[in-house]
């Protein structure tokens, strides 16, 4: 085994592993056969298993994600990926309306145990129609599980755990960390949904940060660390099952609250971390909570635009700052 | 024609029975347009009453075991894939007995093991899934084939063009199954479609064969569903099927149908698939007293439905927060 892996390789490396071990695992999507994937994310997987198994499909996103739909309500387990996260608008019936309620509105009937895979998020100069972080669109309908890892090893262990899984799940794959590396994962790894990892310790405030922000968090972190600001850092790793649990349970040590959030603010994950926090945890705290998110406009194309507009660690070293000073 | 098809298409006994379900399917929605001038159906409704021959001929040229996906208008294909009359009128009426533990409602029939796969609401959306369904069974070498049926509106939709053409490439054995009753809601589908035929004419244009039937005759319909069957199961591919019909009632259970002109209407009345297999029946020398007993059967059963759903207990409120997953349960977070 490799020492290191890149995220990008992850992703081939999880989707193998499953079909290696269950022939039901079939994958589908645009450009994703012998060319390997747009982002080089399926490379290899169709000189190993067949056009059978990895099928090339026409620019057809409903029809990717319904017949995915199909095929897992009838045996099989489907990887259906859309090559940018926007353009789940295009199939947004089958995420909104047909994946997620079937089993509900059929009296547990039927089970629809598939995956879709897209690459989200920005910090790559791709222009607002192929950078947004839309991974809040899929946390606001009940019935999808959301997972969006933030390292090599989490994306193999998540894979695995999403192609498993018997609901459907939407796994964000983030583009700026495609090219990231990191330990490899040992034979059999499994992340279990729903386990937030608390990637740094730290006694004084809570970083909670998903994928592209996890880094972001952590670095932000190490720098307060210069300033004696000893910062706790959680990556989430899914939305559902939300791990409030951990998150809790950090606040009790350190009752200081900051999300960091790649989506824009307005309706993103971390409104609802915190009202949960609110609920449940408004004793812990020793500060009001802080969301670091993006700005509330498309995502510009120009680098010193966008980082305008997503948060940086500077954004967050400020934020936390003036709360320890609260 | 398939050997098997005309055989059964000609045998009186069997369409003594194709006839019979015909006469049940009818008779539950009935049923269920009084239940919900009772008051004891929430919601809406969308009868078939008309078109009862494309489910009940379709379903007799299937395997038992073929996939088939509908729309919000789906009774009939529900009672026609094994759905009792008993379970779908418990399903309207909210009771802790329907078909879908009275969470799916009139619009959302499903009968999974009879691999009847829902009804869909969303106009067209269940034709990739239709779709989905022929590519695992090929996968699985089942032999299996799925059809979707749908209407004439569904045909501008992206999710059909999609479909036909995914299916096409891949040379799924899928059916794709219009029943074209010539209206979408309140509008005529020749208004707002370039071609004469919305489903048959598209058909060239994804490279496979689209058929028109007379959707009132289970007998055609039954020979048609069996051809093209047989010719999906060969590993030919998908090919489209435009069945013409008529609904009796208005769009839902809100409309009277006032839009369509009176001379159309008794003309359609006139082709009724009931009569029609009537005919057929006494063609074959099937006595009428024969006919009648199956009427009466198709009664007896339907009432006893009605009675048996009434009687069912209420739907269980805390039924509301299970079966969002496949544990069962409903939990979002940790
Ligand atoms: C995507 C979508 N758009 C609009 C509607 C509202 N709607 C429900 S039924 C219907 C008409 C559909 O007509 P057709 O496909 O011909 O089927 P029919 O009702 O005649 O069986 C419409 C517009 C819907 N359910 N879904």
């Amino acid at each position: 085994m490799a020492d290191v892996i890149t995220y990008r390789e992850a992703v081939a490396e999880g989707i193998a592993r499953e079909m290696r071990r269950d022939p039901s695992v079939v994958c589908l999507g645009e450009d994703i056969g012998a060319a390997g994937g747009v982002f080089k994310t399926t490379v290899g997987l169709h000189k190993e298993f067949g056009s059978e198994r990895v099928w090339d499909t026409p620019i057809s996103e409903q029809a990717i994600v319904g017949a995915a739909m199909g095929a897992a309500m009838t045996g099989m387990r489907p990887v259906a990926e859309i090559m940018f996260s926007d353009f789940l608008a295009c199939c947004w019936d089958y995420l909104a309306n047909e994946i997620p309620k079937v089993r509900y509105m059929t009296g547990g009937q039927v089970t629809v145990p598939l995956v879709v895979r897209t690459a989200n998020g920005g910090g790559l100069g791709f222009g607002a129609q192929h950078s947004q972080a839309t991974e809040n669109w899929a946390f606001t309908v009940p019935g999808l599980k959301i997972a969006a890892p933030a390292t090599p090893a989490d994306v193999i262990g998540m894979m695995a755990a999403a192609i498993r899984s018997d609901d459907p799940v939407v796994f964000f794959e983030h583009k700026g960390l495609f090219a990231t590396k990191g330990p490899p994962a040992p034979p059999d790894h499994i992340v279990e949904l729903g386990q937030a990892a608390v990637v740094r310790e730290g006694a004084d405030v809570t970083l909670v940060a998903l994928a592209s922000m996890v880094p972001v968090a952590l670095t932000a972190a190490e720098r307060l660390a210069e300033e004696d600001i000893d910062a706790e850092v959680i990556d989430l790793r899914c939305l559902v099952p939300l791990d409030t649990r951990t998150v809790l349970g950090s606040l009790a040590k350190t009752s200081r609250l900051v999300t960091v959030e790649e989506n824009p603010y307005q309706g993103g994950w971390g409104g609802t971390l915190v009202s949960v926090v609110a609920d449940e945890g408004f004793g812990l705290l020793d500060a009001p909570v802080r969301r670091v998110a993006a700005e509330c406009v498309p995502l510009p194309f120009a680098d010193a635009l966008e980082e305008q507009v997503i948060p940086t660690a500077d954004k967050v070293v400020t934020t936390v700052r003036q709360l320890t000073a609260y | 024609m398939t050997g098997a098809a005309s055989t059964n298409a000609t045998n009186a006994g069997q369409l003594l029975a194709l006839y019979e379900q015909m006469a049940v399917i009818r008779r539950t929605e009935k049923a269920a347009h009084d239940l919900f001038l009772a008051g004891l159906v929430k919601g809406t409704t969308h009868l078939a009453s008309g078109h009862e021959a494309i489910a009940v001929g379709a379903s007799a040229a299937l395997r038992d075991d073929d996939y088939v996906f509908a729309t919000y208008r789906g009774h009939h294909h529900a009672l026609a894939r094994g759905a009792t009359p008993e379970e779908c009128l418990a399903e309207l009426m909210s009771r802790a007995t329907g078909l879908c533990k009275a969470k799916g409602g009139s619009m959302h029939l499903t009968k999974a093991s009879h691999n009847m796969l829902g009804s869909y609401a969303i106009v067209g959306a269940h034709l990739p899934m239709a779709v989905g369904a022929a590519w695992s069974a090929r996968l699985r070498g089942t032999g299996q084939i799925a059809v979707a049926f749908f209407g004439d509106g569904a045909t501008n939709i992206g999710a059909f063009h999609e479909a036909l053409n995914l299916a096409a490439v891949w040379k799924l054995p899928v059916l794709f199954v219009c029943e074209n009753n010539l209206y979408m809601e309140y509008t005529p589908i020749g208004d707002v479609t370039a071609v004469a035929n919305p489903a048959a004419d598209r058909a060239p244009a994804y490279g496979i064969p689209g058929e028109i039937v007379d959707g009132n005759d289970v007998v055609l319909v039954q020979e048609a569903v069996a051809r093209l069957a047989d010719r999906a199961r060969a590993g030919d591919g998908p090919s489209l099927l435009e069945a013409q019909t008529y609904r009796h009632f208005g769009h839902s259970r809100t409309d009277p149908a006032t839009y369509r002109p009176a001379e159309e209407v008794e003309r359609w009345l006139k082709h009724d698939p009931l009569d029609l297999a009537r005919g057929r029946l006494a063609e074959l020398g099937v006595p009428e007293e024969a006919v009648t007993e199956a009427d009466a059967r198709a009664t007896d059963l339907v009432q006893q439905a009605v009675e048996a759903a009434k009687q069912a207990p209420a739907a269980d409120p805390r039924e509301a927060l299970t079966d969002v997953w496949a544990d069962g349960g409903a939990a979002w977070r940790t």
